[in-house]
């Protein structure tokens, strides 16, 4: 498993129903790309998030694969309207296996 | 002379501009908290009228990185300062939390160091790394390492918005002496002090670059160029190879008396650690 992995997410408490907004992610991992040597000319395998999802109240907002060109700890900044009070779901799938997860609540001002 | 007065003119519009682009007036708030980034220069820093920290001379994009704590990319080295402060190591089994239970305790450390204590000028890094040898048995980090960065980024953080104000009288007084010799003192291939970039031309272009006044009130500092966390010392270090000096030995005594020197030139400045440059 890559070390010191963190998801961090930023979502505002509430909204009004209906409103958009703006999400922010982050997951610290060193994103290995698989083309790099080291200093034995020997390939450092790759080790990278390959796929980012986002989901609220069991509904996909957001789904990304992630390339090995992507810099270390990738970031997403996205919309999403809300409708109904509830909860988001981030999802980071590593190359390893590991997932990573994270979620956070939303209630309707 | 028609030629001579267009030449006049051009070398006042190019000082006003100089000048007019020495720093902007934003203001630093994070997450609705405002950071003091100007204050009336200290006394013994006589050829200053203001001193600015150097979030003012850089640009909009840089700026706004560091007024929201999801935004700045030197949390992402907080969070494993975290996890360092948790981790034990060494013979006594111990981690820095098992006698400093709650890191909010160090509110109020940042802005007095570095500080004299027994005779000897000490910094963060070697508090931290006495308690690793003395307390916890464990091998020191190197001096502007990786971990040490994390964790001193990591104590500086509870500090910030508190006014940074270091001792500079009393058994301060020879090390503060030395310090303000170092940074007047030409060095190196292009025959440059410190003051010559950060008094006498603060404000103007050194090439692509915006010269600041090379405060260290948010040090360790974030730096995009190398997208990790940079140690005041590290920091030092980059400017002497800049002038093609040979740099003073990270973690002594020179460039200790030099952060007193500059860490009281800021004094008044708010702490901004874990700050965002470039």
């Amino acid at each position: 498993m890559a070390k010191g992995v963190k998801p961090r997410v930023k979502v505002p408490k509430s909204a009004a129903a209906g409103d958009v907004i703006t999400i922010k992610t982050l997951i610290s991992h060193k994103m290995e790309s698989g083309v790099r040597k080291d200093g034995d000319g020997n390939i450092i395998p790759r080790s990278i998030i390959n796929r980012f999802v986002a989901d609220f109240n069991g509904q996909n907002i957001i789904d990304v694969n992630l390339e090995p060109a992507i810099s270390t700890n990738p970031y997403f900044q996205f919309e999403a309207m809300v409708p109904e009070a509830g909860e988001f779901k981030f999802t980071w799938y590593d190359d390893d296996g590991s997932v990573y997860e994270t979620s956070k609540k939303i209630k309707i001002a | 002379m028609e030629f001579k007065t267009l030449l006049t003119n051009a070398a006042v519009v190019a000082l006003s501009a100089g000048f007019a682009s020495a720093q902007d007036d934003s203001i630093l708030a994070v997450d609705g908290d405002v950071i003091n980034t100007r204050a009336a220069a200290p006394a013994f820093a006589e050829n200053l009228d203001t001193v600015y920290s150097g979030w003012h001379f850089r640009s909009g994009e840089t700026q706004s990185l560091q007024m929201d704590d999801f935004e700045n990319p030197a949390f992402v080295f907080v969070d494993q300062g975290i996890d360092l402060f948790d981790k034990v190591e060494g013979s006594e089994g111990k981690a820095c939390a098992s006698c400093h239970e709650d890191v909010v305790d160090f509110a109020g450390l940042r802005p007095a160091l570095p500080r004299v204590e027994n005779g000897e000028l000490v910094t963060m890094e070697n508090l931290v790394n006495e308690c690793r040898t003395e307390r916890m048995g464990a091998e020191p980090w190197k001096y502007t390492g990786g971990q040490m960065t994390a964790v001193t980024a990591l104590i500086g953080l509870q500090s910030r918005g508190m006014s940074i104000n270091v001792a500079v009288d009393g058994d301060a007084a020879p090390f503060f002496e030395r310090g303000k010799d170092l940074y007047y003192q030409r060095v190196g291939q292009l025959d440059m002090a410190c003051s010559n970039c950060h008094e006498d031309n603060y404000g103007v272009m050194i090439r692509a670059d915006h010269l600041s006044q090379g405060q260290i009130n948010g040090f360790p500092t974030y730096r995009l160029k190398n997208a990790k966390l940079n140690s005041a010392h590290a920091r030092f270090k980059g400017c002497m190879k800049n002038i093609r000096a040979t740099p003073f030995k990270v973690g002594g005594d020179e460039f200790k008396a030099l952060e007193l020197y500059l860490a009281a030139r800021g004094n008044g400045l708010s702490v901004e650690t874990p700050s965002v440059r470039n």
